[in-house]
């Protein structure tokens, strides 16, 4: 594993300048993510139409390259998505970032693929998995998802 | 032994971490193994191995023989008056948690107060929160200052007429503080309260002398001080383990027991319920003899020296901060890297070979206090060069370049 493969480039940009970093007014749901091994915190905002539509999304937070840039990359990715959309993106990454070497779902363009897959690298570091999951995890708490019993990483 | 050669003695040295030589600065951590306390574990087990204190064959009085004999030479090696003040734990935790849990049962009330410092490691506040929740006793910490230590006169400020016991760190394992233990307990006794040293930092670099330290517990991390894991030790007070109730119970610690009722065993036996941790005590006396061989003395001079320089490069390179200055500093360096969060620092160091420590390292009260949700930590060892020093400023500055 080379280490350029984690720090790729475009986890650089968006670890140095996230997007839709800050809370915004209007949000009706919100929670947080939390990494207990080094502290780190996201907290991520929404506003859910009553369809069930992600009308904004943001977060705020502090933590390691990987972590920001991937809270960063999902709120790009999540904006303008209804349920069951986010619910299958929200599994297919964590799907991906655990095991499977590629993203399946129709639902993500090639070009948000690309940039969801700059985060694989950490599957060598088991260690950093935590960080690069920590804003999907506080997004599934936000959208009142529920573990699956029998798959931590997996929500039903 | 000459520190000079002591990396030869540690066969971690001898193999390539992902193809880099290993620069080994996570001591704070736990530290490396020398190859006679590895040896030791495999002889034991192959040629001496018996359960203790129970048998009477050869084996198994052989192997009490070895097992106390680690007990007579940690007395010696931390100057106890008595060879039963010395129990062997499962670690620096559960030495803290016996006390904290025998003491809190026996002593503490609503309303009484135990204090702590802002430096403290998780294990020495977590043990005293069950008291809080169960006895509604009262936790204090006595303030850490701009330097990242804690004074005589903040820990006199914080006692109060209701303060039952004192628990605090000998060395901070972040920013390397070293507390005026012997005049905070020397504070504590013309008050009437005892105190409760976390050794965990301690034991390992300093020179110790319970006699003349005079505290009541203290507790040792047997990995830290180059000797196997899963075994820690609680120095006590003869009259404390007396005086306080059993932790656990089980084969081993008792007297007599019946239907009706049951007494327990005389000292250390009474604190060591169960099977212990035979092989890792065997094996620890032969750290302890490693450590005498090249002398405590010796071993902190090198620290402190390689401390000093360590402090030097890092302050030369701008973008480095470092956390904690306190007057008198133990071999820890933690530090923040401008715009690099110390997580992506440690992964990065790790293609070096360069392991360090990144995170809250345990103490989350004193990170809260930094305003700080993690530092990166480089701690020194026996082992380490000035070499490994510059090692880590080297890697320190590809960080910068890869996050420029």
């Amino acid at each position: 594993m080379d280490l350029k493969e984690l720090y790729q480039e475009i986890i650089l940009d968006h670890g140095k300048n996230p997007r839709n970093l800050g809370k915004f007014e209007n949000f009706n749901k919100d929670a947080e993510g939390y990494n207990p091994l080094c502290g780190d915190k996201v907290h991520v905002f929404l506003k859910l139409n009553e369809n069930k539509e992600i009308e904004d999304i943001s977060f705020e937070g502090h933590g390691c390259a990987i972590s920001m840039a991937s809270a960063s990359i999902m709120t790009e990715l999540m904006k303008d998505k209804k349920n069951p959309e986010v619910k299958e993106i929200l599994n297919d990454f964590l799907d991906m970032i655990k095991q499977s070497p590629e993203l399946k779902s129709q639902l993500i363009k090639e070009d948000e693929k690309t940039k969801l897959m700059s985060l694989s690298g950490v599957k060598q570091y088991p260690m950093r998995v935590k960080c690069a999951t920590i804003a999907w995890h506080a997004l599934a708490s936000a959208m009142e998802y529920k573990k699956d019993e029998n798959d931590s990483e997996k929500f039903i | 032994m000459s520190i000079k050669d002591i990396k030869k003695e540690f066969p971690i040295f001898n193999n390539k971490i992902q193809n880099n030589d290993l620069v080994y600065l996570d001591s704070a951590n736990s530290s490396q193994k020398p190859q006679v306390v590895v040896d030791r574990i495999y002889d034991f087990y192959t040629k001496e191995f018996s359960n203790v204190g129970r048998s009477i064959h050869y084996l198994a009085v052989a192997a009490t023989n070895l097992y106390e004999n680690t007990r007579t030479l940690v007395q010696n090696y931390i100057n106890a008056k008595d060879k039963n003040e010395i129990v062997f734990t499962k670690g620096a935790t559960e030495a803290i948690n016996l006390v904290a849990s025998t003491f809190g049962q026996k002593y503490l009330k609503e309303g009484d107060e135990v204090l702590l410092t802002e430096l403290e490691h998780h294990s020495n506040y977590v043990p005293w929160h069950y008291l809080r929740k169960s006895k509604g006793v009262k936790i204090k910490f006595a303030e850490m200052d701009e330097n990242g230590d804690v004074t005589l006169e903040t820990i006199e400020k914080n006692i109060t007429d209701k303060t039952k016991i004192i628990a605090i760190t000998h060395l901070s394992n972040v920013t390397g503080a070293i507390l005026p233990v012997k005049e905070i307990t020397k504070l504590a006794h013309s008050k009437k309260i005892p105190v409760l040293i976390d050794g965990c930092q301690g034991a390992p670099h300093l020179k110790l002398d319970m006699q003349d330290l005079d505290c009541d517990f203290y507790a040792i991390s047997c990995h830290k001080m180059y000797g196997p894991t899963g075994l820690g030790i609680l120095y006590a007070k003869k009259k404390w383990l007396e005086e306080l109730p059993p932790y656990q119970g089980g084969g081993g610690m008792i007297r007599e027991v019946k239907k009706e009722g049951i007494t327990f065993g005389e000292l250390p036996n009474k604190y060591e319920a169960g099977t212990m941790a035979t092989a890792q005590v065997i094996a620890f006396g032969e750290s302890i003899k490693f450590i005498n061989k090249i002398g405590i003395e010796n071993i902190e001079k090198h620290e402190r020296e390689l401390t000093v320089y360590g402090e030097e490069v890092l302050r030369k390179n701008n973008s480095v901060k470092l956390i904690g200055n306190p007057k008198d500093k133990g071999s820890v360096l933690s530090f923040t890297l401008d715009d690099v969060h110390p997580h992506d620092i440690a992964t990065i160091l790790d293609e070096d070979g360069v392991a360090i420590r990144a995170g809250h390292h345990c103490c989350q009260i004193l990170h809260e206090k930094l305003g700080l949700s993690a530092t990166a930590r480089a701690s020194l060892g026996v082992y380490n060069t000035k070499e490994d020093l510059d090692q880590l400023n080297e890697s320190l500055n590809k960080c910068k370049k890869i996050f420029s």
